[in-house]
């Protein structure tokens, strides 16, 4: 897997190809990113302001309770989401790789959720959760008249019901990095193991787990990023409420491009969201190569 | 880049098919009309405008753009309009949404169609204020809106026991006695923070009528003490609402008082598209009051249109005629009665309108016109206004911090 082994005029046709994909994402991400900051630091309401305010967007967004209030429902989310998705995803990983009978249609069940569209996956919990309509309304109608399951209406429950019908949807995916890594894993090790008497929880805690970190780095990293432009499910099933009890940054910042004429706020709430994810993955990725370097050369 | 010269090539294709075809015809002036009316009764109405430019001879092209109190629809003008593909005509609101359009030089004016229609004379003058900027008619008016409205279902209150109210006292009175009976909802809300932003208005406006909603909106000024018994009486609604409100869509509320599951609504007079639309009657299965009382005035909402610039010759004529279709008063009188609004012209046909319309037409008569709180935030100041409406409405916050926040938010 030596890198310098490969012939150069393979390298160069590689480079080639991959031009117009280098150009587009420079010109379309970066230059995206760039025209952003540059906003952020204009009066622009609802036309681009070609004039420079400094840092009055940023101070203006960190007085405006609406958008503190979204940081801290992300910080939330973040445990609920990316923890259950992690554990859920772990389990059902490790269920799977027990050669189960039919592991095709458990796997086809697990990654279903994510097949769907977060607006219909959003419809459905919110119907469920609407306390006039759906499961609670459905259960007392039978006759189970205490039955109370109204979180989308519950300002301090409304988060964890949104949590929810994250993990449900995300739970697939994490499962597929890991069970593939798990299938990576010798087996060799299993039966090493076995002889030693140790137990099969044990053995994944200890042996197993530990050696699939880079598939937990990049299952976090896409859950990370899926977790900050966490949008349509929210939208979906509560817009932002009751009042400002389900907010998240993504709709703090469509509602301000969108709704309210205020791109110059909208791309300093941005500018904003991008540095945390860069802050929180750099290093993760950083860390991640290190140790695929680390793992190749190993092997 | 692609992708306007795919609309750039689809243009000329469409064109050179036009005049092939148009050789010997009259030439059909294409008109494309943004909005976002579509709502059963609301897609009623502008269906009426569509049909007479239809039969006026030219070709409408309808994109509808739903959500969001029109906001993407805006949006989609901005940037089209941004983009040179803008469209004939566009919807807004009264105010301040197109303020910046109009500095940026990308509207057409109307000072040809408004100086040969006589607007001057024509419309009241404080709509006329509403349209006119630095002394030039940039929107074309179509109709008047209320946003404080009150809806009641008349067999539920009768049912009750309740009175008829006139005021909000008396709905109050009114909702207790319903609550009482039990198994109807006293008030029907839609949990979303711009319906909360009427429901508090509504109140605002029955607590301290013109003179507190101008010192609020217009003096930005938080700190009366009509203001904050507004605040505390608007926070006592919330006993006579369900728990299902949060996040109910407007037009689901009014179906629960067309339907009987619940009493009162408050809510602009697009409402009463909805009752038209169920087959009921104004005075015989549902009555209206206006929030503030029956002298109070209205405070100027509703819908415009305005006309992006083009280049081509052939689309100033269109504009020029939509705008004068629109402002006729055969148009006035066919989109109105569907959409439940109020013409902008009172020298229109008015007994064939319904008594909560003709209290509307009292007011234009009487000159009860309002500047709107439209009209006097931008569109920032008013939706930080309504977060902290709503957030006050939806939590344990307090009236003090409430008025803190709301103060803030007036002065964005």
């Amino acid at each position: 897997m030596a890198r310098s082994a490969r012939p150069k005029r393979l390298n160069l046709a590689l480079h080639a190809a991959l031009l117009p994909l280098a150009i587009t994402a420079l010109l379309a991400y970066v230059g995206s990113v760039i025209w952003s900051i540059r906003i952020s630091l204009s009066s622009s309401k609802l036309f681009p302001r070609n004039d420079w305010v400094g840092l009055d967007q940023f101070q203006r967004l960190f007085e405006t309770d609406r958008w503190i209030v979204s940081l801290q429902h992300m910080g939330v989310l973040a445990v609920v989401y990316i923890l259950g998705v992690l554990v859920l995803g772990t389990l059902m990983a490790i269920f799977i790789d027990q050669q189960v009978r039919a592991e095709s249609w458990f796997r086809t069940i697990f990654l279903y959720p994510y097949a769907m569209s977060f607006v219909v996956t959003g419809l459905i919990w919110q119907w469920l959760f609407n306390p006039t309509l759906g499961l609670q309304n459905a259960l007392r109608l039978m006759g189970w008249e205490s039955f109370t399951l109204d979180w989308t209406v519950q300002p301090d429950m409304v988060l964890y019901a949104i949590g929810l019908a994250m993990v449900w949807q995300g739970s697939g995916t994490t499962m597929a990095i890991l069970l593939a890594a798990l299938r990576g894993v010798d087996e060799e090790q299993w039966k090493a193991a076995r002889l030693e008497g140790v137990s099969k929880p044990r053995y994944y805690l200890s042996v197993v787990l530990p050696q699939l970190g880079p598939a937990y780095a990049t299952a976090f990293v896409l859950l990370a990023v899926a977790l900050v432009r966490t949008f349509d499910v929210v939208a979906v099933m509560t817009s932002g409420g009751p009042g400002d009890a389900s907010e998240v940054p993504a709709k703090f910042i469509i509602d301000h491009l969108f709704g309210r004429n205020n791109i110059g706020l909208a791309s300093a709430a941005s500018v904003v969201m991008l540095v945390t994810v860069f802050t929180v993955l750099a290093p993760l990725l950083y860390w991640r190569s290190k140790v695929q370097a680390r793992q190749n050369a190993g092997h | 880049m692609t992708m306007t010269m795919n609309i750039r090539m689809k243009q000329v294709a469409a064109a050179a098919l036009i005049s092939f075809g148009a050789i010997g015809a009259a030439q059909a002036q294409k008109a494309e009309v943004i909005h976002w009316w579509t709502s059963g009764g609301e897609a009623a109405a502008i269906k009426e405008f569509a049909t007479m430019y239809t039969k006026a001879g030219g070709t409408w092209v309808d994109t509808p753009i739903a959500g969001g109190g029109g906001a993407q629809a805006r949006t989609v003008m901005a940037n089209r309009t941004m983009g040179g593909d803008a469209p004939t005509a566009a919807q807004y609101n009264y105010g301040k949404q197109y303020e910046e359009i109009i500095k940026e030089g990308l509207l057409n004016d109307l000072d040809d169609v408004a100086k040969k229609g006589n607007w001057d004379k024509l419309l009241p003058e404080k709509i006329r204020n509403a349209v006119k900027v630095n002394g030039k008619y940039f929107a074309v008016p179509v109709n008047l809106h209320n946003e404080n409205w009150v809806w009641f279902n008349k067999a539920v209150l009768a049912k009750a026991g309740a009175k008829e109210p006139t005021n909000m006292d008396e709905m109050f009175a009114a909702m207790d006695k319903v609550k009482a009976a039990g198994g109807v909802v006293p008030l029907a809300l839609g949990g979303q923070g711009w319906q909360e932003g009427i429901t508090f208005r509504g109140v605002l406006l029955a607590t301290g009528g013109q003179d507190l909603y101008l010192k609020t909106f217009k003096d930005k000024d938080a700190s009366t003490p009509g203001f904050r018994k507004a605040v505390e009486t608007f926070k006592k609604l919330k006993g006579y609402v369900d728990p299902g409100s949060p996040g109910r869509d407007w037009n689901l509320a009014t179906g629960m008082v067309i339907e009987g599951k619940a009493a009162f609504q408050m809510m602009g007079d697009w409402a009463k598209g909805e009752f038209v639309n169920a087959g009921k009657t104004a005075g015989k299965e549902y009555g209206c009051f206006m929030a503030g009382g029956p002298k109070m005035p209205y405070a100027i909402g509703g819908d415009v249109f305005v006309f992006p610039k083009q280049k081509s010759a052939d689309s100033a004529a269109a504009q020029k005629k939509l705008a004068e279709m629109m402002i006729s008063p055969e148009g006035q009188v066919a989109f109105n009665n569907k959409k439940g609004s109020i013409p902008i012209r009172t020298d229109v046909d008015t007994s064939k309108m319904d008594i909560c319309a003709q209290a509307g037409v009292q007011a234009i008569k009487e000159n009860r016109l309002l500047q709107s709180d439209n009209e006097l935030l931008s569109p920032d100041a008013k939706g930080a206004f309504e977060d902290a409406v709503s957030k006050y409405w939806n939590s344990s916050q307090s009236a003090d911090d409430a008025i803190k926040s709301m103060a803030v938010a007036l002065k964005r």
